[in-house]
């Protein structure tokens, strides 16, 4: 949706905003409805960000709406402060306080949950609003009297009084909000908000702490809301009380999903359509207030109908016409390639070069008695597990023997309910994935585990940054590329999984063996120490599984890896050393012959070979 | 000072309130536990309970009429929404659904708008529920006693259906485990759509039989709405006796705050569902792992 040229959306954007108050009139717009536009879309930024990109549905948008509006309009009117842009960054600073102390207590539950405790928010903060603080918000009545902007420049006086130059007011914030609001989606912030919209647990488990990059996008919500409500007041003189009313947030919710949310613009849009066809429905077609009907019936038709508002279905149609020509543009997929000799060059160039690391004696991976109980079923019990520093291990067993659950605890995805897990001599017992991921330990899963809305090259970036700039960082305003050896890595993970050229193909459009391989690129470009593969050849047909056991062998080079599958002859000729699972123990541990000929396994895993 | 009869007569209302809660937040709670969809036309479904049932009553003069025709209209209009939007919405995220449930609810409130204005209606209780009674304790409007009945008994049939009937046990199978439900032959979407009748009427029901204690207009529901959220935040989704549950307290703290600053009301009832989402996320009665 964002072209990568520079500055391009932003010139536009500018162009727009310049060309808006002199031709919108001729389609039918007051000059108050078009600054009204601008305050909503500059609201929907923040909400953009918050539900577009990081996928979190608030309806609690108002409550900071208010706030930033009640504290600016309050600094302007009863406290006689006499600086109105201060007052609005003032009130910006009050909503995003209140948006990090809501956050802490709504983002403990995400989905519907989260959408439930946002609408109470909306509803406690306009009680508030109305009685107990109604001495500093004037309850009923809201707060009168706002001052129009005004600069003294010393040679003239700026003053913004009338509905144009109040507009050009608006824009100006409005621009400085869009060209802030592509910073932040097009950073390395932005790129794991959308990996957290589209696979929470994935982002965790690449080594993301999403609960902080969830606050991040809230509070950054509540800014922009908090800067839109202070506008509110300044452009109309008068800060309503019903910005804290749950209509607010509901008018919010639905111009972004007509408009189209995760294009930032969305809001924008949603917000001319909404007020040009309110406008449009009381004063030309006198419809009084059945306005809202007619809107609320257009609104749930547009949800039904378009998936991605207004702005997703133009680029559907757009998509629709030039349907053709794309389809040639996509490489195709050479059924022949697998064939070919294993060892390109460029494959043996891509391998990370790393410290060498030889088989030797120490340990990397130790369960010490570990078991997990799922209510009265015991998953696993007392296994004891240690594999050493550039082993290549292969667990097998039966369906239901506890493998995936055993994996799970190795990389801290569910907690053991006994023993201990050791890791490189740490004790990782407890910590949570993305703990385990940072310290070098990760998992590829056995059902892919995407982020299905994004490019292949977005999402081994977003691996990639996890180990790159550690769990958290607020790097909010920088471009992605720009983050140091992030693309050499990413490269390398691409070119090691051969996706190199499909590098800019959403994953929807994947081939199921591509997609597999992702799986793997995604748990390599974290440049893990221990790698875990889940399955890595489940689901693939034949040549797809002979070319991933070749993958497998060409990363394990300098890599410890743990594999499970029920592919015993990919197993044999991968592993050096074999345990075997069985009904949550350990049955057997040993090298691919010894495990072949144990009759214990014969029985327990094949069922016996003598009948 | 506390004024203890008003404190005694302010928890009577609250156990009123609470079991209309509860009785919604049922409503609520086994359409998300079953079909996965939280309705946010839920609160409407209540206002048009209370607005087919004053339309009965106006014709009939019956109570029972409107009670009846009350229920009945909001479980075919829950059985119509079904069949004809939110079945094309299961394979949706969740956000579509809160979307389009969300339309819809506007929808309800401003038709009803539209065909009746804004002002509110009454429905007047049964002649024989008129007045006031002496507890001996403390003097106590005869309906609301009765209400008090009239919604306990609601609430034992929504108990009977739930776990004493086949169609019960098929929801709660299903709000364990809605595949594997589908996947030993059950046809899961007749379920659904009765499912969805069945929570829709729990909110009508309560809309028109709460019609003599608060009058019906068309922005009813949407107190009610979050109240019903809170309610089923603290009980724990999914959970029937947890709706029930958090219901109770809800109504309790809402009413006894009301009685110092009815301003605090949400205040406190939010306050409580902050202290459930610290100490016990997945709500009192709640199990992890539904989001």
């Amino acid at each position: 949706m964002l072209t990568k040229r520079p500055f391009v959306i932003e010139a536009l954007t500018a162009l727009g905003l310049l060309a808006a108050p002199f031709l919108l009139p001729y389609l039918g717009f007051a000059p108050a409805t078009i600054n009204r536009i601008l305050v909503w879309g500059l609201f929907g930024l923040g909400f953009d960000i918050l539900f577009g990109y990081t996928g979190l549905l608030s309806f609690g948008q108002s409550a900071f709406f208010g706030t930033g509006g009640m504290v600016a309009a309050y600094l302007l009117t009863i406290a006689g402060f006499p600086h109105v842009v201060t007052a609005i960054v003032i009130g910006m600073i009050a909503a995003a306080i209140i948006g990090y102390l809501v956050g802490l207590i709504a983002l403990r539950r995400t989905g519907i949950y989260f959408a439930m405790i946002t609408v109470a928010i909306s509803e406690v903060f306009y009680f508030v609003e109305f009685n107990p603080l109604s001495d500093f918000t004037g309850g009923e009545n809201g707060l009168p009297g706002v001052p129009p902007p005004s600069f003294n420049l010393g040679f003239m006086k700026l003053d913004f009084n009338t509905d144009l130059s109040m507009y050009f007011f608006l824009a100006f914030w409005y621009f400085l909000g869009v060209v802030l609001a592509l910073r932040i989606v097009r950073s390395p912030v932005g790129l794991v908000l959308s990996a957290i919209r589209d696979n929470p647990l994935r982002a965790q488990a690449v080594g993301h702490d999403i609960q902080r990059y969830k606050l991040t996008a809230f509070v950054v919500a509540a800014a922009y809301a908090g800067f839109a409500g202070g506008l509110l007041g300044v452009m109309q003189g008068f800060m309503p009380p019903d910005a804290f009313m749950f209509d607010t947030s509901g008018q919010l919710v639905m111009q972004t999903a007509i408009g189209g949310p995760g294009t930032l613009f969305g809001p924008l849009v949603g917000a001319l359509i909404w007020l040009y066809l309110q406008d449009f429905l009381q004063g030309v077609l006198h419809l009084g207030s059945t306005w809202k009907l007619a809107l609320g019936i257009v609104f749930v038709v547009l949800v039904v109908f378009l998936k991605r508002g207004v702005i997703g279905g133009i680029v559907d149609l757009v998509q629709l016409a030039r349907g053709g020509k794309k389809a040639h543009e996509a490489p195709e997929s050479d059924p022949n390639a697998v064939a070919e000799p294993e060892t390109s060059p460029s494959l043996a160039a891509a391998v990370v070069p790393r410290s060498p690391v030889t088989t030797s004696d120490k340990p990397v991976i130790e369960a010490r008695q570990i078991s997990k109980r799922y209510g009265g079923l015991l998953a696993n019990s007392n296994i004891d597990f240690l594999v050493k520093e550039g082993e290549l291990r292969g667990v097998i067993g039966p369906n239901g023997a506890g493998k995936s659950t055993f994996f799970k605890m190795l990389t801290c995805e569910v907690q053991p309910t006994a023993g201990q897990i050791l890791f490189n001599g740490r004790d990782i017992t407890g910590q949570t994935v993305t703990q385990a991921c940072q310290l070098g330990l990760t998992k590829s899963y056995q059902i892919n585990q995407l982020f299905t809305r994004l490019t292949v090259r977005e999402n081994v970036v977003i691996s990639a940054l996890a180990k790159l700039r550690g769990p958290f960082r607020m790097d909010m305003l920088r471009a992605v590329e720009s983050v140091p050896g992030l693309s050499e890595r990413v490269d390398q993970a691409l070119a090691l999984v051969r996706l190199t050229e499909r590098a800019d193909a959403p994953v929807a459009e994947l081939a199921y063996g591509e997609k597999r391989r992702l799986e793997i690129g995604l748990a390599l470009a974290s440049d893990p120490r221990l790698l875990l593969l889940d399955e890595p050849l489940a689901g693939m047909s034949p040549s797809e599984r002979v070319e991933t056991v070749k993958l497998l062998k060409s990363i394990r080079e300098g890599r410890t890896m743990i594999v499970i599958d029920h592919d015993m002859d990919a197993i044999f000729e991968l592993a050096e050393k074999i345990t075997v699972l069985s009904e949550g123990k350990v049955l057997v541990e040993g090298t691919p012959e010894e495990i072949k000929n144990d009759p214990v396994v014969q029985e327990a895993y094949l069922g016996g070979v003598h009948e | 000072m506390v004024n203890w009869g008003n404190l005694i007569s302010q928890m009577f209302n609250g156990l009123v309130l609470g079991m209309l809660l509860a009785l919604i937040s049922s409503g609520l709670t086994i359409i998300y536990g079953t079909l996965g969809v939280l309705n946010l036309a839920h609160g409407a479904m209540f206002m048009l309970g209370g607005y087919a049932g004053w339309l009965a009553f106006t014709y009939t003069h019956s109570f029972i009429a409107a009670v009846v025709v009350g229920s009945l209209f909001v479980m075919i209009v829950g059985i119509v929404m079904e069949r004809v939007i939110i079945r094309s919405f299961y394979d949706r995220p969740h956000e579509d659904q809160i979307l389009v449930t969300f339309g819809i609810g506007i929808v309800f409130v401003e038709a009803v708008r539209f065909a009746f204005g804004s002002l509110s209606k009454i429905v007047p209780p049964p002649e024989m529920l008129n007045g006031i009674v002496n507890l001996g304790f403390m003097f106590y409007p005869k309906y609301r006693l009765a209400l008090l009945v009239i919604v306990a008994v609601a609430l034992l049939v929504l108990y009977i259906v739930l776990y004493r009937t086949k169609l019960g046990m098929i929801v709660r199978a299903g709000i364990e485990d809605a595949g594997m439900v589908d996947a030993l032959g059950i046809n899961v979407h007749k379920v659904f759509m009765l499912v969805f009748g069945i929570g829709a009427m729990a909110a009508g029901f309560a809309g028109i039989v709460n019609a003599p204690v608060v009058a019906v207009s068309p922005d009813a529901g949407e107190s009610i709405l979050v109240q019903t959220f809170v309610v089923v935040v603290i009980g724990g989704v999914g959970s029937f006796p947890g709706a029930i549950l958090g219901g109770l307290i809800a109504g309790e703290i809402i009413s006894i705050t009301s009685m110092f600053n009815p301003g605090y009301a949400y205040v406190m009832l939010f306050a409580a569902m902050t202290l459930v989402l610290v100490l016990r996320p997945y709500g009192l009665l709640g199990t992890a792992g539904r989001d």
